[in-house]
């Protein structure tokens, strides 16, 4: 089976931004590979500054990379022109973390769910609104709720406004960026369970960002754990929960809390002076590592 | 039973001392904190909160936004801001009644007997001084330092925090350190006044985890070493099960549980705290969490009884009625009707 998205040597670099002299380029995102299935939650796990965020604002475009190849649906995203990229992304959604600032707060949430239809100039006034009215349903919201505004609405619901929008035009890949992360433990179970309900009745496909190690443990069938811009191991999220191969990964996982008592585990300390860009490779069927 | 305001009262409660066990070093008891809505009205953002942390003892203070843990915590320092006020109950310090003493006394405790530490280390930390600076300024107000002592004493403040290279770190302005470095730092000036209790606010919320993992030792480290006591505030159960010896659970600004972290952990007993701990992710991969439905009452729009009932599994018909902490087992209360005939 081809993948729904497949992700070749993605590079990201940045000016260093200093106002004089040379600015040697940092680079955010360096040689990242990784292909997404048809239907399945890929998930992208890593701390700040790791490059999660970089990856996936530029598998959509929403940033410029600097090198490597996106292909998604058999189309070079790279290679689109700008109008033909504006087509194409009613596929490929986004959902941001932060559910105050990511909804036009001059907008009624009837209107925000509705604008991307009206963008891409898909149906009548009277079918726009239909399918407003059938995608505040599938997300749970009231219908009353189209005529207010965003900040009427609790963190849990902004969230569902958002996704309401990113499903209106019935994408098939939703980059979802730490969706949840702004939200209470009880509202955040909610939205989770909300995607997954939506992933299995839409047959959607997410690349789920996260920095939340339990949370992508729960969702997530495969990862990639980023460092420093780089994958360090990607493979079947049991097996690297389980097996992890990389020693940062082994270090990420024991600095987790968890809810037995008698705390976690040693916690083993990665020195990442001693981090090397090294290539990935098999060290059992579908889990790679760069050691 | 008289209930102080912070103002207008100044001799401490001389009854509370007589009665306070030495072992207790914090006892909260029917604090009430109250906000002024935008029509004039009253609503009770912290309503009839006891707890008590005794010498040594870590307790975590656990509820999600809105549940009143920070009020409760900035009410025992008093340094709760209109249209917020203390109206009532009682905070005793080695037994002394802090809502009653006057601002001067107020201040020798706190920042000295008191540590604060806060989720965002740029809260607490002034910008436009060197964190150094900052913890001599510290030790000359309460007075226990000065000059090149004090300097002295800020660079072994900055050491015992596990901050590397202290002496050059001691120039350096915050924004120049790492999340990981500032948050030492104000540990450093928390503890600068030699504290017996740290109030934790959240200390590791805004941290990645190998970095909140580092705090979490560093305290328990202190702990240990100083024999510090911990008033813990956070909304993660995972930091709770680690760090804590007690917890105390809120919710819409009351507790609704408290026992052992063991107890809590592994037979909790309110049904708010059972679907909390159920729905953490990562136990059950693959699977739909538990979930709470509906969303945490607004401060001035609480339910008449228990206020967790609208969202409650198990409410059934007294929970109209506000509950009171029904014994569950020894040191183990729930504030839930389940347990009011209990055991049965």
């Amino acid at each position: 089976m081809t993948p729904l998205l497949s992700v070749t040597g993605l590079v990201k670099e940045f000016s260093s931004g200093r106002l004089f002299g040379r600015s040697t380029p940092v680079r955010a995102v360096d040689e990242v590979s990784f292909t997404v299935d048809e239907g399945e939650t890929f998930g992208l796990v890593g701390e700040s500054g790791s490059g999660k965020t970089t990856t996936g604002r530029c598998v959509l475009r929403l940033i410029e990379p600097t090198a490597g190849e996106v292909v998604f649906k058999g189309l070079d995203v790279r290679a689109l022109t700008q109008p033909d990229l504006r087509r194409a992304r009613r596929h490929f959604q986004i959902v941001f973390q932060d559910p105050y600032s990511s909804l036009n707060p001059r907008l009624k949430a009837g209107q925000i769910v509705e604008e991307p239809l009206v963008v891409h100039g898909v149906g009548t006034a009277a079918e726009r609104r239909e399918r407003v009215q059938r995608l505040f349903e599938l997300v749970g919201l009231e219908q009353a709720a189209a005529a207010k505004y965003p900040h009427e609405f609790s963190g849990g619901q902004r969230q569902r406004i958002g996704l309401a929008r990113a499903l209106a035009l019935e994408p098939s890949l939703i980059v979802a960026d730490e969706p949840v992360s702004a939200l209470d433990v009880s509202v955040q179970a909610q939205v989770v369970n909300l995607l997954l309900d939506l992933q299995q009745e839409l047959g959607l496909t997410y690349l789920f960002i996260s920095h939340d190690l339990r949370l992508v443990r729960q969702v997530c069938r495969r990862i990639a754990v980023m460092f420093k811009g780089r994958i360090v191991e990607l493979g079947p999220a049991d097996r690297v929960f389980t097996e992890p191969a990389h020693e940062y990964t082994r270090a990420l996982l024991s600095a987790v809390p968890v809810l037995t008592l008698g705390g976690r585990a040693e916690r083993l300390v990665y020195d990442s002076r001693r981090f090397e860009r090294l290539p990935l490779r098999e060290v059992a069927p579908g889990h790679l590592a760069a050691i | 039973m008289k209930f102080p305001t912070p103002s207008g009262m100044s001799s401490a409660n001389t009854v509370a001392e007589r009665h306070s066990p030495p072992s207790s070093l914090l006892e909260v008891e029917a604090l009430r904190t109250v906000f002024t809505l935008a029509a004039g009205r009253e609503a009770a953002a912290v309503d009839d909160v006891s707890f008590v942390v005794r010498e040594g003892e870590t307790v975590g203070l656990v509820g999600e936004s809105g549940s009143g843990k920070s009020v409760t915590a900035l009410s025992i320092v008093r340094l709760v801001r209109p249209p917020g006020r203390v109206a009532g109950g009682h905070v005793r310090f080695r037994g002394r009644d802090v809502l009653a003493l006057g601002e001067e006394e107020m201040c020798a405790i706190r920042g000295r007997q008191i540590g604060f530490i806060f989720q965002e280390p740029m809260v607490a930390l002034d910008p436009v001084y060197t964190i150094g600076a900052q913890i001599v300024e510290t030790l000359q107000v309460h007075g226990l330092a000065s000059g090149a002592g004090a300097r002295r004493r800020a660079v072994e403040l900055l050491d015992a925090v596990s901050i590397p290279d202290a002496v050059r770190r001691a120039d350096e302005y915050p924004h120049q350190l790492s999340g990981g470095l500032r948050q030492r730092a104000m540990i450093a000036l928390a503890l600068a006044g030699d504290p017996a209790l740290l109030i934790a606010d959240e200390p590791t919320t805004a941290l990645d985890a190998t970095v909140q993992a580092e705090i979490l030792d560093l305290l328990r480290d202190l702990r240990a070493r100083l024999n510090l006591s911990i008033l813990l505030i956070t909304h993660d159960l995972g930091v709770v099960a680690e760090m804590a010896d007690r917890v105390a659970v809120m919710y819409a600004g009351k507790i609704v549980e408290t026992g052992s972290v063991s107890e809590i952990v592994t037979t909790p007993a309110h049904p708010y705290t059972r679907a909390l701990l159920a729905s953490v992710p990562g136990r059950s991969p693959g699977s739909r969490l538990m979930s709470i439905p509906g969303n945490v009452p607004p401060l001035g729009h609480l339910p008449h009884g228990c206020a967790f009932e609208p969202r409650c599994a198990a409410r059934f018909t007294p929970c109209s009625r506000p509950p009171a902490m029904y014994a569950v087992a020894a040191d183990h209360e729930a504030r839930c009707y389940l347990y009011e005939n209990y055991p049965r």
